[in-house]
């Protein structure tokens, strides 16, 4: 490996104005040139200041006191102007849609070279040239309305690449694809990295999708700090991950649930990779122990649809004669790429939209002389961000807002919201205001403002998207409770497969306005066909299965994923 | 309720080919005149004009149909508005009264009549020149070429940040109207004005807030990728002018100025019939 | 932040609040008691993003927002309506330091300079400005155009009097970080 580091922390430690105690302390981390390296460590842990430190935005944006220093190409980021950064560092940003600035595909790529003055003839040759590469090029008139989230991100990747960056710095660049889009995302990542020799800095905190290439070092960032610093065969022989809150690849917890310890040379950094003959008479003898799972009964039919289709017009269907049943308490997922109709399937059930062929049944009567609003009284729906729901600066108030509508006595609509609030784990902080919550905190006050209207059905978006292992355990524990607590049905479009596996127990698959699969979350990722018809990832537990020589790879993810519940909550 | 916007759509006709800055040069010029001018003659002149142009660039009906709708009930009101305001108005313009049916303030008088033709033609002149101005301007090439008149370049990219968002922010405020709608919030015409102004915030808030961080984000973005870096920048779409384009300026800044010119050559912006 | 220089911020904040002004163009409220007329949810947002983000955005988001929001839905362009809403825009951004709603600090007596401020300016904006183009552009009655400027003044001025002071208050809040907070039992 060559010697030159190109992105170096000495010593550093860095407060932001706004607060009181120092986001990062003391780090000391020397990346060298032509690195791959991933950065983890959960929400809040310092690892986005660590990434705004690398492209400038620190300390040229956001404004704070540092001690010691951080160059990049020997540069020190202090006295180095952010415009000769970035020519350094290209960043590419979670948000899709908010860097894609240009109105279509190759305004977008060509943004900072139209900023740099660059002359017509040589930036449109530059575009063609890098938009081949990452895979855009019929796309260049396109505009953005027109693009998926994987073709977008794709975009902002050409967007910096066009000025041959140094280093590519990626912030979670999987939190908005669905996960087979996302191991595309990745494996373009890596044949940029071979071809350009460019240095490459992922930071991410869905770690075993991020691994789908390899990577040279895994730097575990916590409170602050540098906690780990080693390769992915390395981490993943030790529990700092774990301690961290961050998620194992499911094939590591598997085999550390079998009572496997992982050693560096087992190369357990990849499945690929693994040695997993060793350990495989181990695993087949606990999957042979576990006792066999008994799927719960479900009560009467709550909400059914039948041959139910939506075109937008004539030219273009949406949905096409998709047929399903939805029990009494079930909790499942409607999973499928995005723009394969799910999100349309919801808007029909809550009356966004009026189907042009089928039926849609609340317990057992036909809904369709129902207004939105009376749905809503049974089928309440929340949004996958939190912040386009809430309406009012006191959490209070946002939880009475459907009752002070519908004109329920003041005395009454006090007394259910403070029950909501208790069974939401929100009564302590009632009179608090709502910009005072963490993300978690606010989903919550979304679901309770439309748990108050007690609807039997609760659909819930996209709940857990972008968000850390713990937040996405305290967001999904709870929602989990609700359907205890309250009995409330609820039904989850996602494309996450931990929370398929872990908290449902169906899963409808949805590709091209078709319904394709309508089994147990297990079944369909243990399913090549489907898995990849519906842009989901096939789970890595089928792959260990099959290494341990276990034919039945679905018994043996339910198996595990049910020994994880009972673990896990004692 | 909701309507089909105007958007611009790709033809290969001559009008497409123009630069931006060419179809704004005369959008402009040709706005002035009509704002200016009462002279009928130049209308109805302007009016055929428009028609010609309109056919010329191929836009199709169903491409501004409702819009058009829309405009004839606006204009409507506003000529009875007129009327009902002001029914001499043509009398104290023209200098002269031909009542033709009634008696009274509400007589119907030639004058008048004439002179809310005027207003329905001004209207109807400036119309087609928009349609056209819309369906036929790549958004991207008008931002660049706006720079070009001696607009600043990062007004010019205020335009371009608006027309690229507007389709997000449109699926934004369905989206959370759509929820609160669930929740049973709702903009009713029942009910106290406060009451109503109320509801009206649980969806304009949500939308309001959540694009103030997206303000955050794009800078951030824009930012990154060195915007702003230098006095001037260059545009990917830009397009040169070419001789139709210099030929299309000509005439719109001469017609402009011909048609001013007759129109004030006897002192009065109004063409008088009656005397 | 050097404020003569027309920094990224405001040119992003002057686009996407343009964009909003032009979504919201069909957003009013009917008032019941004078027929055709409505409050315009759109005058809040103009007084709103004025009075955060400074004179030049307001400008901008009016006659931007106004215009474009004309051409989009209604297919023409009302001039004489344009400018107002950019004059509006423009006075009530000029006080913006008067505000202190980024800094979490609009009070009672910002709410009170904030009202009287987007009065006069829509007293300005609509009782003159208004009809005195529509006289010079299209020579249309005084009184009609006059008695139209009044009905929109008292409108707008109603409108920002709640929906605009409660989405400065409401952003104002947000933007202040509380510490002083504790559980309750």
């Amino acid at each position: 490996m060559n010697e030159k580091a190109v992105i170096e922390f000495d010593n550093f430690t860095f407060k932001y104005r706004t607060q009181v105690d120092p986001t990062l302390h003391d780090i000391n981390l020397k990346i060298y040139k032509g690195e791959k390296v991933l950065i983890v460590g959960p929400s809040g842990s310092g690892k986005s200041t660590l990434s705004n430190c690398i492209n400038g935005l620190i300390p040229h944006i956001y404004t704070g006191e540092q001690q010691g220093d951080v160059r990049i190409n020997g540069k020190s980021i202090r006295e180095t102007s952010l415009f000769d950064l970035s020519c350094m560092v290209g960043t590419v940003l979670q948000d899709t849609d908010g860097q894609f600035i240009g109105l279509t595909v190759a305004e977008d790529i060509a943004f900072a070279l139209e900023n740099d003055c660059v002359a017509q003839d040589e930036m449109h040759a530059r575009v063609d040239e890098i938009a081949g590469i990452v895979e855009v090029g019929k796309l260049l008139k396109s505009s953005p309305g027109e693009l998926s989230g994987g073709q977008k991100q794709r975009v902002s990747m050409a967007g910096v690449m066009v000025r041959d960056v140094d280093i590519l710095l990626f912030d979670e660049p999987l939190a908005n694809l669905d996960p087979a889009t996302g191991k595309r995302a990745i494996s373009l990542i890596d044949r940029i990295h071979k071809q350009t020799d460019t240095t490459i800095v992922i930071i991410e905190h869905r770690l075993e999708d991020a691994l789908f290439c390899d990577a040279d070092r895994i730097i575990l960032v916590e409170d602050g700090r540098i906690s780990a610093d080693m390769t992915p065969d390395e981490l993943m022989s030790t529990d700092v991950l774990i301690r961290a809150g961050v998620r194992e690849p499911l094939y590591v917890s598997a085999l550390k649930a079998v009572g496997v310890e992982l050693e560096p040379e087992d190369e357990a950094g990849q499945i690929d990779t693994l040695h997993v003959e060793k350990y495989a008479d181990e695993v087949r003898g606990w999957y042979h122990k576990q006792p066999h799972v008994q799927t719960r009964a479900y009560g009467e039919e709550v909400l059914g649809i039948s041959h139910l289709s939506f075109a937008y017009d004539q030219n273009v269907t949406v949905l096409e004669d998709v047929s399903l049943s939805v029990r009494q308490g079930e909790m499942m997922a409607i999973v499928g790429k995005n723009g394969a109709g799910k999100t349309t399937l919801s808007n029909l059930v809550c009356g966004f939209l009026t189907p042009d062929k089928g039926e849609i049944r609340l317990n057992g009567s036909d809904i369709s002389g129902l207004s939105v609003k009376e749905r809503g009284e049974h089928i309440g729906l929340v949004m996958q961000n939190p912040n386009q729901m809430i309406s009012k600066a006191m959490i209070y108030d946002e939880v009475a807002l459907g009752l002070q509508v519908r004109g329920v006595p003041e005395d009454e609509i006090k007394e259910r919201v403070n029950k909501v609030l208790r069974i939401c784990g929100l009564y302590p902080y009632r009179n608090w205001p709502i910009s005072a919550l963490s993300f978690g905190q606010k989903k919550r006050v979304t679901i309770a403002a439309i748990l108050i209207l007690e609807p039997e059905i609760m659909i819930l978006d996209e709940p857990t998207a972008g968000q850390d292992y713990r937040h996405y355990t305290e967001i999904m524990e709870f929602v989990r409770d609700i359907n205890k607590k309250a009995g409330t049905t609820l039904i989850m479009i996602t494309h996450d497969m931990h929370l398929m596996l872990e908290y449902t127990n169906r899963a409808v698959v949805i590709a091209d306005g078709h319904l394709l699969a309508d089994s147990s979350p297990a079944a369909i990722l243990t399913n090549d066909e489907i898995s990849d018809k519906a842009y989901l990832k096939r789970t890595s537990l089928y792959d260990l299965s099959r290494a341990c020589g276990i034919d039945d790879a679905d018994g043996f993810t339910e198996a595990f994923i049910h020994y994880e519940r009972a673990h896990s909550r004692g | 309720m909701e309507r089909k916007l105007l958007t611009y759509e790709e033809k290969d006709t001559w009008i497409d080919k123009l630069c931006g800055v060419t179809k704004l040069v005369f959008f402009l010029c040709w706005s002035v005149t009509s704002m200016m001018t009462y002279d009928t003659r130049i209308l109805v002149l302007m009016l055929v004009l428009s028609l010609i142009i309109f056919k010329i660039s191929r836009t199709r009906w169903d491409q501004v149909g409702s819009v058009f709708k829309f405009i004839l009930l606006f204009l409507i009101i506003n000529l009875l508005a007129i009327y009902l305001f002001s029914p001499a108005e043509g009398v104290k313009i023209y200098g002269t009264e031909t009542v033709l049916a009634g008696s009274g303030r509400y007589a119907l008088r030639a004058e008048q009549l004439f002179y809310e033709f005027n207003i329905m033609l001004k209207y109807f002149t400036v119309v087609p020149s928009i349609f056209i101005f819309i369906v036929t301007t790549n958004p991207s090439e008008f931002a660049a070429s706006m720079n070009r008149v001696g607009i600043s370049y990062k007004a010019g990219y205020s335009v371009a940040i608006a027309l690229r968002y507007i389709p997000d922010i449109q699926a934004d405020f369905r989206k959370i109207r759509n929820a609160q709608m669930a929740r049973g919030i709702e903009m009713s015409k029942k009910g106290k004005l406060v009451d109503r102004i109320k509801s009206t915030t649980a969806i304009i808030f949500p939308l309001v807030f959540s694009s103030m961080g997206r303000i955050e984000t794009i800078s951030t973005a824009m930012e990154l990728r060195s915007f702003g870096k230098h006095r001037k920048r260059t545009w990917y779409m830009a397009r040169p002018l070419k001789r139709n384009d210099y030929l299309v300026i000509a005439i719109s800044v001469l017609f402009m100025i011909v048609a001013l010119t007759i129109t004030y050559m006897d002192g009065s912006r109004f063409y008088n019939p009656f005397v | 932040m050097k404020n003569n220089k027309f920094t990224i911020q405001q040119v992003v904040a002057a686009g996407i609040g343009t964009a909003l002004f032009v979504v919201l163009t069909e957003t009013q409220i009917p008032v019941v008691i004078v027929p055709n007329t409505a409050l315009q949810v759109r005058a809040a947002l103009l007084a709103f993003l004025s009075a955060v983000y400074g004179p030049v955005v307001g400008g901008i988001v009016g006659l931007l927002g106004h215009a474009l929001g004309d051409a989009f839905f209604y297919g023409s362009v009302w001039w004489s309506w344009v400018v107002p809403d950019a004059v509006f825009g423009i006075l009530v951004g000029l006080f913006v330091k008067q505000y202190k709603i980024r800094e979490g600090g609009f009070g009672g007596k910002e709410i009170a300079i904030f009202n009287v401020i987007q009065i006069v300016a829509n007293a300005i904006a609509w009782v003159l400005c208004a009809p005195v183009l529509d006289i010079l552009i299209y020579a249309e009655p005084a009184n009609k155009v006059f008695g139209q400027g009044a009905v929109a003044f008292i409108c707008n001025a109603i409108m920002i009097a709640v929906l605009g002071t409660l989405l400065c208050f409401a952003y104002s809040k947000i933007m202040t970080k509380t510490s002083s907070l504790q559980k309750e039992e």
